[in-house]
């Protein structure tokens, strides 16, 4: 006989919210220094760097994020790691965001207009110093909005990573619905989980953007 | 000043020779010979496009050149990379459109090369930059950021945070032409005192009033060539080029 869908099936896909949001963080956060350290190399003066920085996000934006997660979790494998699925997801999509975040950031440098570089150099200003100083604050103001909107993507996208069989909500959700075989009830309760992890972030996204047109209109 | 030919040659503090500067298949400077005198003030006019901007942006490398040589107070620019970071700290620049950076008050628009670059304290730029502020009469905006002036201000502070590098030289892009007019007169008169105290400027620019007062020489450029050069009183009343001519013509009305 199935289980009955009840407050302790509920309790437990509630408290699956956690995974996802601990892998959203850490994604997130390595996802964020992958990411200006690819935006830099995009813009880098070098071209072996720009070509690096240009060929990582290709990869990762031109495949599927599932692809990208098999191949670090089987690959991870094959290198005597072992199968360890919240390594995999962590890796994988700490790579996926530096590649989607290295782009985003990528178009904040260079929509800093180019009369600020040219201020900088003419003060003597060097690259470090232009960068910490001058650019990345601008770019930094630029890039909340479309940052906020990625991370909506991204909570999103840790649903993957059920498919390696790491338990965060969607996992949570199949486990149950497994058990009691009430999928309706079941996914309504998971979407609507993400629903209230990602519509606030949204509404947020889209007042800054909001807030970003009227600043930049003056 | 009268500039003679030994207090040119010996001493100068620009020095273009056989310069040539393509972007892709465009010729924008046309072998340019240039030799500034330490204290000499220079006007270049010319019509859109003949590469005004582009000469004076090779002078602290805004630009790079394709062939000839260029020396700035002595070293040679065209020599290295280094020699450029060398020059830009003694050559100031004012832009058209200001530049200023709007995410910094005014002081500390002009206290951040000094430190970065000079390596002066904190407080020690912060003196420079209230006095050079006070010379360009905005002392009371110090606090304020970019956005809360008008253009005029904004462009005095410009000019104060280049001067806080305590340059040899400095350069002027059109300083005066995205201001409304009764803002231009502001601007001029402190590049005016500026001139008085003996600064190196070269200023592209096309208020004539300006360069009849205060240049030593004056500089037309068309397609990329300096077509004539002469001191304000000739090259105003007397211009040899029939190009300089129709120009002065457009211009005058
Ligand atoms: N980055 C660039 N790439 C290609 N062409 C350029 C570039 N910068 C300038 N040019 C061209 O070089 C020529 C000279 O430009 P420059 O800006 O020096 O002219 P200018 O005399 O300052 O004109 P204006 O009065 O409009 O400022 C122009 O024809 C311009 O189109
Ligand atoms: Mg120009």
């Amino acid at each position: 006989m199935f289980r009955t869908f009840g407050p302790n099936e509920v309790w437990y896909i509630v408290m699956a919210v956690q995974w996802t949001l601990l892998l959203s963080a850490v994604a997130f956060a390595g996802g964020a220094a992958g990411g200006i350290a690819i935006a830099l190399a995009r813009v880098s003066p070098i071209r072996p760097l720009r070509y690096f920085a240009l060929a990582f996000i290709r990869v990762f934006q031109g495949t599927p994020l599932l692809m990208q997660l098999f191949l670090v979790f089987f690959g991870l494998n094959i290198f005597g790691v072992g199968i360890n699925p919240w390594v995999a997801a962590a890796i994988a999509l700490t790579l996926h965001a530096s590649a989607y975040l290295g782009e985003i950031w990528r178009g904040c440098i260079e929509a800093v207009p180019s009369g600020q570089s040219e201020a900088s150099w003419a003060l003597g200003l060097g690259y470090r110093d232009r960068m910490s100083h001058i650019i990345l604050p601008q770019a930094a103001k630029i890039s909340v909005a479309p940052t906020v909107g990625f991370l909506v993507q991204l909570i999103k996208g840790t649903s993957l990573a059920s498919i390696i069989g790491f338990v965060e909500l969607t996992r949570a959700g199949q486990i149950i619905n497994n058990a009691t075989f009430q999928p309706l009830t079941v996914f309504s309760l998971v979407a609507a989980l993400y629903f209230i992890l990602c519509w606030p972030l949204s509404l947020w996204a889209r007042h800054l953007e909001g807030r970003f047109a009227i600043a930049t209109a003056r | 000043m009268v500039v003679t030919a030994q207090n040119i040659d010996g001493n100068a503090a620009v020095k273009m020779a056989g310069v040539e500067k393509w972007y892709g298949e465009f010729h924008a400077l046309k072998s340019i010979d240039l030799t500034v005198a330490r204290g000499e003030k220079i006007v270049v006019c010319g019509p859109s496009g003949s590469g005004k901007s582009t000469l004076i942006r090779c002078i602290n490398q805004l630009e790079t050149v394709q062939d000839g040589t260029i020396t700035v107070d002595g070293i040679e620019l065209t020599a290295g990379p280094k020699n450029v970071e060398k020059i830009r700290r003694d050559v100031g620049m004012v832009f058209q459109q200001f530049n200023l950076f709007p995410h910094m008050t005014v002081l500390e628009n002009c206290m951040l090369a000094p430190i970065k670059v000079r390596g002066v304290s904190k407080d020690e730029a912060e003196k420079t930059a209230r006095t050079y502020l006070e010379r360009v009469r905005i002392p009371e905006q110090a606090e304020k950021y970019p956005a809360q002036l008008s253009g005029g201000q904004q462009q005095r502070v410009a000019i104060a945070r280049a001067l806080c590098m305590n340059p040899k030289i400095m350069l002027f892009d059109e300083p005066t032409s995205a201001l409304d007019p009764e803002m231009v007169n502001e601007v001029l008169d402190t590049m005016i005192d500026l001139a008085s105290e003996g600064m190196t400027m070269l200023v592209v620019t096309h208020e004539m009033g300006f360069a009849r007062k205060v240049a030593d020489r004056v500089i037309f450029m068309d397609k990329g060539e300096i077509v004539e050069v002469g001191e304000p009183e000739s090259f105003f009343s007397n211009p040899q080029n029939e190009r300089t001519r129709t120009f002065l013509g457009q211009i005058s009305h």
